[in-house]
């Protein structure tokens, strides 16, 4: 007898329990009339959803298998090798820095700035709907990477045939472009002869012997990160105040950094530079 | 016939065997549809309700949601494609020349297990574009914007580690060019700065760890096969779940 008491009493628990969750949400504190059941509403428009994606992944299959080449042989080198095309972005940054950038320096920085947004965004607003206005400078920020991104994966994926050369839709991709990256010349050597500085190093660190020219561009990339960081210190000074100095002097470096992708690539196609910086042990 | 149907149904759900596995009722009454969201393993990712705003196709697109579907996709064609595959360098070609010509449905598993990594590749990416367009990485969401780019990571080095298992050409030269960027890292590659100088050559570097040699040979292969198969997408499950975990803990973040 006890026994179905207790019983009785545990249904009633559980049942008022259930009728409280059947009003509450999520969020707690919204107003009931604002909310629906997930059944049926949200789990039939999930339903909906993922029969239209597998048919459009059905449709692409049957309309486009997958391809096979011939066999790996590691004789035969093909012309262009091309990545994935989600990876022609950082295969079209080989063009314009060596593989230690290209391939793993940049991609960290880019998913370490990814993984870092919400902790450098202090911006309340804009939380939870669409908005420019409110968060002008984080959105043209990710914009302009992410424009950045599938630009190169763009170029990567149309633009590029034999010996990745840049290839017109109306060219034709069976015949090689004329070599040109013969003339391409580091910065160093641009200052050395045009500002006629001496060749002779002004010391030598074991290998690296640092001539006037080369300590040069190690100004030049540090008054770029240098200016970068003081400017909107001293001119845009509510910027400053708003993130605070450890979130300020990350949140330059990542930008600064972005920044400098695409001024490499304009050196670099503009005056035909190869290297900015150069050591024996690294180039950028 | 409306009626009949209405008929079948509820004569099925008083039965042992119907009552046995729902434990309820089918989810016509408000009751019931909450119920549904306790019982069920899948739907109780869900709350019982959400805002009205969280319907809003303009506001999430399906996005992650999409991604997850594909993330399945991928896991039932894979576990088809790998009873016909040996990761042998002798004949990995060969099998995946059967899965095209001989075995039946072979070419279709296939071709859906491409396009859906394609379109999870893409979907990911547009998931976190619509995530951060409408500030929902924002307090105190902001960890799981971290899970979710260690998801992106997962899937592109699911993408490209699965790439190379066809052993055609094309995976054997666009795994080679991801490897040559593997050796140039600082440090610990061959070919990075720095790195000839803490010591490290071709035969113990980055690349050598990522590879199991100085080419991408047999070893490769098979670490590859083991990564994509195995290692990677228990990784990738796990937080998903965390993923999930956490939109349920920290709350939906769109509009009423």
């Amino acid at each position: 007898m006890s026994e179905k008491v207790s019983d009785s009493a545990q249904v009633t628990t559980k049942s008022s329990r259930l009728s409280a969750m059947i009003k509450k949400t999520a969020a707690g504190k919204v107003a009931p009339e604002n909310t629906v059941l997930v059944w049926p509403n949200l789990v039939y428009l999930e339903l909906i959803c993922m029969m239209v994606a597998v048919s459009v992944i059905l449709f692409l299959s049957l309309v486009a298998p997958a391809p096979l080449e011939e066999l790996a042989s590691a004789d035969t080198t093909p012309n262009p090798t091309k990545a994935p095309w989600y990876f022609l972005g950082l295969q079209e940054l080989l063009v314009y820095f060596d593989p230690w950038l290209a391939g793993m320096v940049l991609p960290t920085l880019m998913l370490v700035g990814l993984i870092l947004i919400p902790y450098l965004d202090p911006n309340p607003r804009g939380k939870g709907y669409y908005t420019f206005s409110e968060r002008k400078f984080s959105m043209l920020v990710f914009s302009f990477g992410l424009g950045l991104w599938y630009a190169l994966i763009f170029v990567g994926v149309f633009f590029r045939g034999l010996d990745w050369s840049w290839y017109w839709p109306w060219d034709d991709w069976h015949v090689h472009q004329p070599a040109g990256a013969a003339k391409l010349i580091d910065l160093e050597i641009i200052l050395q002869s045009s500002l006629g500085l001496s060749e002779s190093p002004l010391i030598t660190l074991g290998r690296y012997a640092v001539t006037t020219a080369n300590l040069l561009t190690w100004v030049i990339l540090g008054a770029f990160y240098g200016i970068g960081f003081t400017v909107p210190f001293l001119f845009f000074r509510d910027f400053y105040r708003k993130l605070g100095f450890v979130r300020y002097n990350l949140v330059m470096f990542f930008f600064i950094s972005m920044m400098g992708v695409p001024m490499k690539i304009f050196v670099r196609l503009l005056a035909d530079v190869k290297y900015v910086l150069v050591t024996p042990w690294f180039k950028i | 016939m409306l009626s009949l149907l209405q008929k079948i149904r509820e004569a099925v759900n008083k039965t042992q065997v119907f009552k046995s596995i729902f434990r309820h009722g089918y989810p016509d009454t408000d009751g019931n549809r909450a119920l549904v969201m306790f019982s069920n393993i899948i739907l109780h990712l869900h709350p019982v309700r959400v805002r009205r705003g969280a319907l809003k196709i303009k506001f999430t697109w399906c996005l992650g949601g999409l991604t997850f579907l594909f993330f399945i996709l991928l896991a039932i064609t894979g576990v088809i494609l790998m009873f016909y595959y040996v990761p042998d360098t002798r004949r990995a070609y060969n099998d995946i020349r059967d899965l095209e010509t001989v075995i039946y449905f072979g070419s279709l598993f296939r071709a859906v297990h491409r396009w859906s990594a394609h379109a999870m590749v893409f979907s990911v990416w547009m998931h976190m574009t619509r995530v951060f367009m409408t500030g929902s990485y924002k307090p105190p969401r902001e960890f799981n914007w971290v899970v979710g780019v260690i998801l992106l990571v997962t899937t592109l080095v699911l993408s490209w580690t699965g790439y190379l298992l066809p052993w055609d050409q094309l995976a054997l030269w666009a795994v080679t060019v991801g490897s040559k960027m593997a050796e140039a890292t600082p440090f610990i590659g061959a070919a990075g700065p720095f790195g000839p100088e803490l010591g490290f050559g071709p035969e113990n570097d980055m690349a050598f760890a990522l590879l199991g040699g100085t080419i991408v040979g047999q070893s490769a292969l098979l670490r590859f096969y083991v990564l994509h198969c195995l290692a990677l997408p228990l990784i990738t499950a796990l937080f998903i779940a965390v993923h999930f975990w956490r939109i349920r803990k920290d709350g939906f973040s769109g509009p009423l």
